[in-house]
């Protein structure tokens, strides 16, 4: 059974976004133990890509440091096993079709799911092109996280009618980065999602301060950050982990202070 | 469900962020509408033909045809074009559905800048803001061309993520309209990216193939044996052969950017080294590692440095209707200076990839067969760089 869920379950749900490899996977490691001891309910494990056309400059970066690195996609496999011999909040891997597509799909998925991932968040496979992925993610238990975006208006209810996890609800236009404002009619959107799914919803991209965070929670079941996470990374290399815990402690209180 | 429309065999589709959909829905909408509009296609007619030069010339090119000493070489001289490329023919296209769209800006990629330039003049002619996305390694390559944009009222930027070059430009013209959709259209440059721009740009473009096919019919009273043209993402051979593909006796041949030879990691050469992925909103041939990252591609030519392909060629290649072939640095190279010196046409570097292939087939045929080269635009701006691939060190 897919446990997904269990992550939303005590209330709203804090969900921090780590690039693998950036700097190194040992750090990977550690910065992924240090977030779940300090309240994170779901971590999104971005395998990088040369070329993520949904990223903007800070996550674009991690990428390449990754990739600078030598990490792979079955090095990658490699630390979600470690990772699972303890950790049991659910994992959910955040990359790019072709990844996946040139891994081959059903070897990918496969091997997610023996290594104990729970989701796959695909932002450049939008709800028509799911088929390419759905019929594997589901035979082996991986439930495929579809996203909304401000500019989804009609799509939204069909989107989250046929959505597997949870859905990812995307706060602005453009990629992803950290922003000062967030002026998309969050709560008009999450209003329809209800309509059409139980699923829980968590809101992503621009998120950075506990103010923010606590803003998106009162709306959502969930807030994901994953640019000012990063942005820990790059300053503190391999020392990040305690930065990361630190930074994930304050923003998990201040998404629960949202549900209370 | 995939748009069945947006699918050539397995290949096309729309990968691309939820953010996008709505305005390629949008965008597809409104291609179904005007084109089948009377008063969009003569708007659009007028200014292919008073405004670019349409149609452009079929030249029997006799010196070359003497001095090979096979098949009759007719040149499609799409350098003759204003703004000295075929990009102009797509471009007026799009440029002329935004604005009815009620769209304000354009946005583009550009490789060698010729897509750039001619959006720019687009952008200009019918009022429209520009911004063009570069790579920066290109704008250093191609200096004249950004200072062409430039004057045309467009804004350059320079692309410094990635390598440095056309894909890179591709991803940040792609992450710009994910910011900005309400005004502004992406004026995509080749027969790639997600559904509808394959069609879109294809059917633009197809006035190459529907020219060729006319105007060979008048002078020699037959459709051609082989028609030649030169691949990056593939629009003017997607072009030059769209009316030919029912035809099955005509050849299709694109001639790919083999670099320094597809034995090296410096190729752009996609069909020959690359294998099926998804990228850039499509699933197509690209040059990737085994673990799907996409390759640092290379090729004199900024306008073939790119690591996919079209997923229409990539259909044609496995349905072997067309075949693609690897064309190097050096033999591209020859080949511009050839064509200089034979017919006094110096085209640009990409079509001389084209030349360069047709020098090898057309001695190999009978003398009443007839090869049609499609010279995609003109070499002015790779003059500079040629010269110092030669050893000469002149800066423009």
């Amino acid at each position: 059974m897919n446990k997904i869920r269990n992550a939303f379950a005590d209330g709203k749900a804090f969900i921090p976004f780590i690039t693998c490899g950036d700097p190194d996977l040992e750090t990977t490691e550690r910065v992924v133990r240090a977030a779940v001891e300090n309240g994170a309910d779901l971590i999104e494990l971005g395998i990088p890509f040369s070329d993520p056309t949904a990223e903007g400059p800070v996550i674009q970066a991690a990428n390449v440091r990754a990739l600078a690195g030598g990490v792979t996609t079955d090095r990658i496999f490699d630390l979600v096993r470690s990772l699972r011999r303890d950790i049991t909040v659910p994992l959910v891997f955040m990359t790019y079709a072709n990844v996946v597509y040139s891994y081959g799909a059903e070897k990918f998925i496969r091997t997610a799911q023996e290594t104990g991932i729970d989701g796959l968040i695909l932002p450049d496979v939008p709800f028509e092109e799911r088929e390419e992925f759905l019929p594997l993610c589901r035979r082996y238990d991986i439930s495929l996280i579809s996203m909304i975006a401000p500019t989804s208006a009609q799509r939204i209810a069909q989107i989250a009618a046929a959505a597997e996890g949870f859905l990812y609800v995307v706060s602005s236009l453009g990629v992803t980065g950290v922003r000062s404002e967030i002026t998309t009619d969050l709560a008009a959107i999450l209003r329809v999602v209800r309509q059409h799914t139980t699923l829980p919803a968590a809101i992503g991209f621009g998120i950075s301060t506990p103010k923010q965070a606590e803003e998106m929670a009162a709306l959502a079941d969930g807030v994901i950050v994953g640019s000012a996470i990063i942005r820990l990374l790059e300053k503190h290399g391999p020392d990040a982990p305690r930065f990361v815990g630190e930074y994930v402690k304050a923003m998990k209180e201040a998404a629960v202070a949202a549900g209370q | 469900m995939s748009n069945p429309d947006g699918r050539f065999g397995p290949y096309g589709g729309q990968y691309v962020p939820e953010t996008l959909m709505n305005a390629l829905i949008e965008l597809e909408e409104a291609y179904r509408r005007y084109r089948e509009d009377a008063a969009f296609n003569a708007e659009l007619s007028y200014l292919f033909n008073e405004y670019a030069g349409r149609p452009s010339r079929l030249y029997y090119a006799a010196k070359m045809t003497r001095d090979l000493g096979g098949a009759k070489i007719y040149l499609k001289r799409e350098d003759l074009n204003h703004t000295g490329s075929h990009k102009i023919n797509n471009v007026l296209g799009q440029a002329l559905l935004a604005k009815k769209m009620g769209k304000t800006r354009l946005i583009a990629e550009t490789g060698a800048g010729q897509h750039g330039v001619a959006t720019a003049t687009a952008a200009a002619l019918l009022d429209m803001e520009c911004v063009v996305f570069m790579g920066e390694e290109d704008t250093v390559r191609q200096a004249l061309n950004v200072y062409r944009m430039r004057l045309l009222g467009a804004r350059v930027i320079a692309v410094r993520s990635g390598t440095g070059t056309l894909k890179d430009a591709v991803s940040e013209a792609m992450r710009e309209w994910t910011s900005r959709i309400q005004d502004t259209h992406y004026c995509l440059g080749s027969v790639m990216g997600p559904h509808p721009f394959p069609t879109i740009v294809r059917d633009f473009q197809a006035a190459i193939s529907r020219e060729i096919k006319a105007q060979l019919r008048e002078k020699e009273g037959r459709l051609p044996d082989a028609v030649i043209a030169c691949v990056g993402g593939g629009s003017n051979a997607m072009g030059s052969f769209y009316h030919f593909l029912k035809d099955e006796s005509v050849q299709l041949i694109g001639c790919e950017a083999a670099g320094r030879g597809i034995g090296t990691f410096e190729t752009a050469a996609t069909i020959s080294t690359g294998r099926v992925g998804i990228f850039h909103g499509m699933k197509s041939y690209f040059c990737q590692d085994a673990y799907g990252q996409i390759a640092p591609v290379y090729s004199i030519s900024a306008g073939l440095d790119y690591p996919g392909i079209g997923p229409e060629h990539a259909h044609l290649h496995d349905t072997g209707r067309a075949r693609y072939v690897p064309v190097t640095d050096d033999e591209a190279v020859d080949a511009f200076e050839y064509l200089s010196r034979t017919e006094g046409i110096v085209a640009a570097i990409e079509s001389a990839h084209a030349v360069a292939y047709a020098r090898k087939l057309a001695p190999s045929l009978a003398k009443d067969k007839i090869v049609v080269i499609t010279i995609s635009g003109r070499g002015d701006k790779d003059c500079a760089a040629i010269a110092r691939y030669r050893g000469e060190d002149i800066h423009e």
